[in-house]
């Protein structure tokens, strides 16, 4: 038993109701500091767990010091501690962003980005059903109060769909959770995935209906299509550095999607063997080429950049939806640099949209800009990386999806939909590079001709500056972060270790057999 | 009383799946909250429903009533209640800054037309 493990929980817990507290008494200034401060301590967290993990251990945390399947339990494997370490890096950088203006608007920002986390980083180590639920209640509760910030028309009306829309993922996700445990008679899913390999055949029926209710609730937090709608209006209308952050709200349904794919309907489940795999595939192709022809429509650039997000959710499901090592390994690696990438994107946009004055993010003829160069620079570069072109980090992860791909008996629809799809990408992304940095027409009469300079781009471009940097750490780290993705791969597709580490007794004081009946 | 629970749990949700499609954020309310109803009911029943056992486990008694179900059903009531508070006082604010009570924001032609008459 460590006691670092829930330490990604106490940190923003403690640090954002000491913001909410504090939000009279304390200058602005002390308190973004204190918020620095607080994801640069996650980060130190996740590193030093990710040491810890990084040979194979899974540490587990049985809270109140209760044995695993009655108690509550934290588990941090290497995939548990590699979204820890990604979704605390993405914030920095988010913040940083916000720290320019958007956290002036109220004063509840920096206790909801908190609690935001803590909602993520429980998601990411909670080892049963039900706690999952309950951290997806406190992410989405954050998420429905970040979303909103700042206020205004577009912004409240997105909001009440994301509210109303999640609000019934949360019903579906109990209706879940009951049924599960009906059959089973266990939430933890370390012993659910015991359970459910022993379950005899006659409860296949109810064993599938509760299966693809969890599968529904994950791919609408996910964004896989049928249930993507929610998504490019909720991120185009929401505020650059919410939107950034948010970059991981879709990857943690793609992460419960993978735990559970791989944990509980993996090789050893019996009668649901592959269960979600067979859905995961298909429903990721087609999200990918649903997701492209969206970006391609878009007339906005941050409408266009939340539909790449939906492209690529359905790549990196598509990936997981192989169930090979060599697939989910890939998608790991995709999965970081996708969720940089596309947060560099929304920041970048947000630059972009303070230049264009009247024209905004709106993709038609504007003002010209008059940091052009500079900005198209960057525009240039994160196009590369979010199309998955080379030289940079998001052909390394396309390259390796396919490489995986091909081993596998459906290599051609993977092969055409992933090339094609990416062939829309860059279509989409040309059409409006070209429009933004290229067409330049003055405003009709009444509207201001002239578009503001921002003050100072260098600084107000650091965040989007940092995230491509470590975008191109992980370019020139591929090996060694390959290495590790292929390990939590294999980590995973190998559920016996995780099962003996959440259910072995933790008898310490207690012998063995009190607990153990 | 397996039957009259699965048709009251069965009621309550098809009510609320109707209301949910409605177009004013009031009717949305209702059904998220009947929808809320319905799983509480569905989950203590995942316990199994047994009458006049303690939901304690005493080696002297052979019989007992889960007692996981019902922590679940309390931990969903408190969530649950909280969201719906949130998502009434999000409506309120939908309603003042769209200027009217539909969910997307702005009155359809059908609708206008049914508050006219």
């Amino acid at each position: 038993m460590n006691h670092l493990v829930i330490a990604p929980l106490l940190l923003p817990l403690l640090v954002g109701t000491l913001l909410l507290l504090s939000r009279r008494t304390l200058s602005l200034a002390a308190r973004r500091s204190l918020n620095l401060a607080a994801i640069l301590g996650q980060i130190l967290l996740a590193i030093e767990l990710l040491i810890l993990v990084g040979d194979g251990t899974i540490l587990t945390y049985h809270l109140g010091h209760w044995p695993a399947p009655w108690g509550i339990v934290l588990v941090a494997d290497r995939l548990a501690v590699w979204m820890l370490l990604v979704t605390s890096l993405l914030a920095f950088f988010a913040l940083l962003h916000a720290m320019q203006g958007t956290d002036r608007c109220s004063r509840h920002f920096h206790p909801l980005f908190q609690l935001q986390l803590f909602g993520l980083n429980g998601a990411f180590l909670t080892g049963d059903l039900f706690n999952l639920f309950v951290f997806f209640e406190i992410l989405l509760l954050a998420s429905y109060g970040l979303l909103v910030h700042g206020g205004g028309a577009a912004r409240v009306r997105a909001g009440l769909h994301f509210v109303v829309i999640n609000l019934v993922g949360s019903t579906l996700f109990l209706f879940a959770a009951g049924a599960l445990y009906g059959l089973v008679g266990t939430l933890n899913l370390a012993d659910l995935s015991l359970k459910i390999a022993r379950l005899p055949p006659e409860d296949l029926g109810p064993a599938q209906v509760a299966a693809l209710l969890l599968l529904a609730v994950f791919a609408l937090k996910a964004a896989l299509v049928p249930l993507h709608l929610w998504l490019p209006s909720a991120y185009a209308s929401t505020s650059a550095p919410v939107a950034a952050l948010f970059a991981i709200m879709t990857k943690v349904g793609a992460y419960a999607l993978l735990r559970v794919e791989t944990l509980v309907f993996g090789e050893q489940a019996g009668i649901l063997t592959g269960f979600y795999a067979a859905w995961l595939l298909p429903l990721g192709l087609l999200t990918l080429v649903l997701g492209a022809l969206g970006a391609l429509a878009a007339n906005e650039l941050r409408r266009q950049v939340a539909y790449l997000v939906v492209v690529s959710v359905g790549l990196l499901l598509a990936a997981f939806g192989l169930g090979t090592a060599d697939g989910i390994a890939a998608g790991l690696y995709y999965l970081v640099h996708t969720t940089l990438a596309t947060a560099a994107f929304f920041l970048l946009a947000d630059l972009i949209t303070r230049e264009r004055g009247w024209a905004a993010d709106r993709l038609v003829p504007g003002p010209a800009l008059p940091n052009a160069g500079r900005l198209g620079g960057l525009f240039f570069v994160t196009a590369l990386l979010v199309a998955g072109l080379p030289p940079l980090s998001g052909f390394i992860g396309k390259f390796l999806v396919l490489r995986a791909a091909l081993e596998e008996p459906v290599w051609p629809w993977m092969l055409g939909v992933v090339l094609f799809s990416g062939l829309l990408g860059i279509i989409a992304l040309a059409r409006s590079g070209s429009l933004l940095f290229f067409h330049v027409r003055s405003a009709g009469s009444g509207a201001p001709t002239q578009a503001r300079p921002t003050q100072g781009l260098l600084g107000a471009a650091l965040p989007t500056l940092g995230l491509l940097a470590l975008c191109l750490a992980l370019l020139i780290g591929s090996g060694p972060v390959l290495d590790l993705a292929q390990a939590t791969a294999e980590q995973l597709l190998d559920p016996a270790d995780y099962i003996q580490a959440v259910l072995k007794p933790i008898g310490i004081q207690v012998a063995p057999g009190e607990v153990w009946p | 009383m397996e039957a009259l629970m699965s048709l009251i749990v069965g009621v309550l949700t098809a009510g609320g799946v109707y209301l949910l499609l409605r177009a004013r954020t009031f009717s949305v309310v209702l059904g998220l909250t009947l929808l809320t109803y319905a799983v509480n009911l569905f989950l203590f029943a995942s316990g199994r429903l047994t009458i006049g056992a303690p939901p304690i486990l005493d080696p002297e008694l052979s019989r007992y009533t889960d007692p996981l179900p019902q922590a679940l059903v309390l931990t969903a009531i408190v969530i649950s209640f909280a969201m719906t508070a949130f998502v009434i006082m999000l409506a309120l604010r939908a309603r003042a800054e769209l200027g009217n009570d539909h969910v997307d924001g702005r009155a359809s032609a059908g609708a206008s037309k049914e508050s006219e008459a």
